[in-house]
């Protein structure tokens, strides 16, 4: 077990929580109501950042107890080498049983991010999710997203109810008043549940540091082989299964680069960078002029209200 | 225009260490902005993210873009349009809802509730202000206190806030004129000190032009107190408030890894704990010493009002979720009857007499609320007559749950004062409520218990006790055929007994007529008298139209699991009217009997009921052995 960790405290003569100690109990209480309250919730675990957190705080919510649910990884085929491997070490880890849901459909159509486009979104992913909690029953699931990461979801509740069929309706949600949760649902319905919703990306940062979060190296600087494709940055993460599915081979150039978001490697824009350790990258996150969701293609299909459009199909 | 109290200082670049050091240390506040659409909070908030660098340089060049498009500020950058977020919302200018935002200084970091100021959303502000350590009112000085001022006051101030930040706005807009601000602010105290606010901090701001928000302001000689930022930057949250208070633990789910290790996992309301600290388990009333404090992280020597722990006792006690672990020689009250304030949020009104799930901390009940005292007109403060309470009402009513439950007065204690009332049909949250005190007949009504238990009382008569509940249409045949079953069951040598119109009507419900409130309160007492017959162990039936699926329900609640039997005599209403055995459907149709189920008033037909039968295709001996089959073997 690790040392005790012991946040600084404030000059007070009494103990104020700091801001981390105080989005970390919220996160907990709300997996254990969920635990408490639903019939079989799961996690959902997008191998990034955020879900390494919330992750994180599963473990500490049910401590000395694993996470009373299955980690589940809606997975496209298209994710990075490091995110595979570290998907496996930290279920293991968390001693949690994993489920990996690949869209049979999807598959089978051989959909991919260059013939596709938006479809290869919604199929994997969109459909691939709901097929994934019909199979297993699942009636409510953990989500890793925040309020601040776009506008919309500065709206949307920690628990947020999604019909029999997955959708969401942005005027029928519940109002959440302290820090009482209504669970309760009909046979059919599910809950996504956000305990990630008041943290903001540096507050993330911060964990990662303060707790020794397990991340993907992706996030830190190296050299590693990239390509250039309509004008953005990335990675050749599988150089021949890109070949094949581009109908060349593109060209390769070693370069230092980094990711601020993680996702399929042929969608996800790398940023060139020497930021290889966790102060340095925080240090570059301050100093940046764009958001992080800009290296993600997934906003930019619709203009400005795609997440809520994406949302009301049943995108996370 | 960089502030040194914002993200972008120099330690950023030039020393990453020190500045996260310094950042690692924040503490949290939560606050609310209230006000009207137009006393611009949208651009307070807008400035104060811009401000604090919030915003990053592809948002900045799409809000200068959306700034010329669709903002009202002319070439200058539109903050309001950083806050609006539903496409909908945006398109029409308003925002509708409780939208959640975030920025951080050196010292603390915020989470704004941007509440809307329209009348009809009270529901939003009293969801942001539940959480809020602080409340930011906005005042357009142009304008002075309006009505709407003394609304989100009200409600911050009824939802326990106690600092309130009266922000005057647009200074800009009178010349900073220091008269007209004293002269606000004067008249803001009037009305303060008539509904109890104790205190309040007044600030003369532009939003706008940026005054006092994050910068002192030239503009402002004459005022010599906080500028906004410093404010909430130094002003007492309330979970460090409340580490003062007695302990209070609510148990949320119980950690059971293996047979040696049990633990109670919660988040802490109140004050703080200690291994080696007696504490008391409520509502038993048990007491053992706290053995340790349970993290990831190894044991704790202490913990503090707002962290989520695992905490062991020394002795096997019998705790589970919704009890307290509270301080042993201060513990909080335990009752079933209270007098609350109740904000109704759903389109839906307040049904008096009918049953609701009521949560409050970990603790779900089912729960009556009584006809309101009166209601509360949010605008004047008066106190009004009421019979119900519609969307955005709130009002001081009685509220009654059918368990003991562990409490203290909202004024105390949000987590165990504070609740939701949730329809047990569609499961919406439908009210909020804030518990004032007990109502005494509770306090001195005590369970006593019998050595002669229900157990007893089955067992002498060989079987299981049970209620079977016919529902269905006047006219379906749930007398005839409860009839038949009760004769069925006489002859196997059951102790039945049967509950119908005549024998309860005439009686017991008597005084009752047909109004709505009357008609559950009806199917309450007999649901109350099948529940005291199950107790002395008899099988009852009983044949009442019962017609809303949220009356079966609440009858459903009392009795114990898996006893009550639910038998939708399931005749088509064509069926019924056709028969018209007591010429009832002649005379509604006539108009002379008004609030008839099927002509004008509906039957909510049960969606899962245990038993259906079909009485056009079934004869009511072949349904009573259909019903029989089912429910056997009644042992």
């Amino acid at each position: 077990m690790s040392p005790p960790h012991v946040f600084h405290q404030l000059e007070d003569p009494r103990m104020t929580l700091t801001h981390l100690q105080r989005l970390e109990a919220e996160s907990i209480h709300i997996m254990r109501e969920v635990v408490a309250e639903a019939e079989k919730p799961v996690m959902l675990y997008s191998i990034g950042k955020d879900s390494a957190v919330m992750l994180h705080l599963a473990k500490k919510a049910f401590y000395p107890s694993p996470p009373p649910f299955p980690l589940m990884h809606v997975d496209t085929t298209w994710k990075f080498q490091d995110m595979y491997a570290l998907r496996e070490k930290a279920a293991q880890d968390a001693g949690m049983e994993l489920i990996v849901h690949q869209n049979p459909e999807a598959a089978e159509r051989g959909i991919n991010p260059f013939d596709h486009g938006p479809l290869h979104t919604d199929m994997w992913k969109t459909e691939g999710l709901k097929q994934a909690l019909d199979k297993y029953g699942f009636d409510a699931a953990f989500g890793g997203a925040r309020r601040d990461e776009e506008k919309s979801r500065a709206k949307e509740r920690i628990f947020s109810f999604r019909t029999a069929t997955h959708g969401w309706d942005p005027k029928n949600q519940r109002p959440e008043l302290w820090n009482l949760y209504n669970a309760r649902k009909k046979k059919g319905e599910s809950i996504r549940v956000f305990p990630l919703s008041n943290w903001t990306e540096l507050d993330i940062w911060q964990y990662i540091m303060a707790e020794n979060v397990e991340i993907v190296p992706l996030y830190f600087s190296a050299r590693r082989p990239t390509y250039e494709y309509e004008g953005g940055l990335f990675m050749a993460d599988d150089i021949d299964r890109l070949e094949k599915v581009m109908g060349y081979r593109p060209e390769i150039a070693e370069r230092s680069i980094r990711f601020r978001t993680l996702g399929c490697f042929p969608l996800t824009g790398a940023v060139e960078s020497e930021a290889a350790t966790l102060q340095e990258v925080v240090q570059e996150m301050l100093l940046t002029t764009t958001s992080e969701r800009q290296g993600r293609v997934i906003d930019k299909d619709a203009g400005d209200a795609s997440m809520e459009k994406k949302k009301q199909e049943g995108y996370f | 225009m960089t502030d040194p109290i914002y993200k972008t200082d120099a330690l950023i670049a030039d020393d990453i260490e020190a500045y996260l050091e310094q950042h690692q240390n924040k503490s949290m506040l939560r606050f609310i902005t209230c006000g009207s659409v137009d006393d611009g909070k949208s651009t307070l908030i807008g400035r104060l993210l811009y401000d604090s660098k919030m915003i990053f340089e592809d948002q900045l060049a799409a809000l200068e873009n959306d700034s010329r498009k669709v903002g009202t500020q002319g070439q200058e950058i539109d903050f309001a349009l950083l806050v609006d977020g539903l496409a909908a919302e945006r398109e029409q200018g308003i925002t509708i809802d409780v939208a959640y935002r975030f920025f951080a200084t050196k010292k603390r970091k915020f989470i704004v509730a941007d509440c809307p100021g329209h009348e009809q959303y009270t529901r939003n502000m009293v969801t942001g202000a539940s959480t809020a350590d602080c409340a930011v009112i906005l005042i357009d000085a142009r304008k002075g206190v309006l009505v709407q001022t003394r609304r989100h006051s009200f409600l911050c101030h009824r939802l326990g806030i106690k600092n309130l930040v009266l922000a005057v706005n647009k200074m800009d807009l009178i010349d900073y004129d220091q008269a007209r601000f004293d002269a606000i602010v004067a008249d803001y105290r009037a009305f303060a000190d008539s509904i109890g606010i104790e205190s309040f901090t007044a600030i003369p701001m532009s939003g706008l032009a940026g005054d006092n928000i994050t910068t002192r302001s030239d503009n402002t000689r004459w005022y010599d107190g906080p500028i906004l930022i410093r404010h909430l930057e130094t002003t007492e949250v309330n979970s460090t408030a409340n580490q003062a208070k007695p302990f209070r633990m609510p148990v949320q789910w119980v950690n059971r890894p293996n047979l040696d290790f049990r633990g109670f996992a919660g988040q802490i309301a109140t004050g703080t704990v200690r291994p080696g600290d007696e504490l008391r388990s409520l509502p038993s009333g048990k007491t053992s010493k706290v053995k340790s404090i349970v993290t990831m992280d190894g044991d704790l020597d202490e913990a503090v009002a707002g962290q989520s722990v695992t905490i062991t006792l020394e002795d096997e006690i019998d705790s589970s979720r919704g009890d307290v672990l509270a301080t042993a020689d201060d513990p909080p009250e335990v009752a079933d009857q209270f007098e609350s304030t109740i904000v109704w949020m759903d389109d839906e009104p307040l049904v008096v007499g009918r049953g609701y799930w009521l949560k409050l901390g970990t603790q779900t009940v089912s729960a009556t609320v009584a006809e309101p005292k009166y209601e509360i007109d949010v605008n004047t403060m008066e106190h009004l007559a009421a019979q119900r309470l519609h969307l955005n009402q709130i009002g001081v009513c009685e509220v009654t749950t059918d368990k003991r439950i562990v409490f203290e007065p909202y004024v105390d204690n949000r987590t165990l004062g504070g609740f939701i009332l949730i329809d047990k049909i569609t499961n919406r949250t439908v009210g909020a409520g804030m518990l004032h005190f007990s109502l005494r007949r509770s306090q001195n009504v005590h369970w006593q218990p019998t050595d002669i238990t229900r157990g007893h009382h089955a067992s002498m008569k060989n079987q299981t006790p049970r209620v079977l509940w016919f529902t269905g249409l006047s006219g379906s045949g749930k007398s005839t055929i409860a009839n038949e079953v009760e004769k069925k069951l006489a002859l196997m040598n059951r102790h039945t007994f049967l509950l119908d119109g005549d024998n309860v009507r005439h009686g017991l419900n008597k005084d009752l007529g047909f109004t709505e409130s009357d008609r559950i309160e009806n199917i309450r007492r007999i649901g109350e008298v099948a529940k005291l017959m199950t107790d002395a162990g008899l099988i009852v039936l009983t044949a009442f139209i019962s017609p809303f699926r949220a009356d079966r329900q609440l009858v459903r609640d009392m009795i114990d699991g898996g006893e009550f039997i639910e038998i939708h005599v399931d005749t088509p209403l064509e069926v019924a009217e056709a028969r018209d055995v007591k010429g009832l459907y002649k005379k509604a149709r006539e108009g002379k009997l008004k609030n008839f189920t099927g002509i004008d008033s509906p039957y909510e037909a049960p969606e899962d009921p245990e038993i259906r039968v079909n009485t056009v295709e079934m004869t009511p001996e072949e349904a009573a052995d259909y019903i029989i089959g089912k429910i056997l073997p009644l042992k």
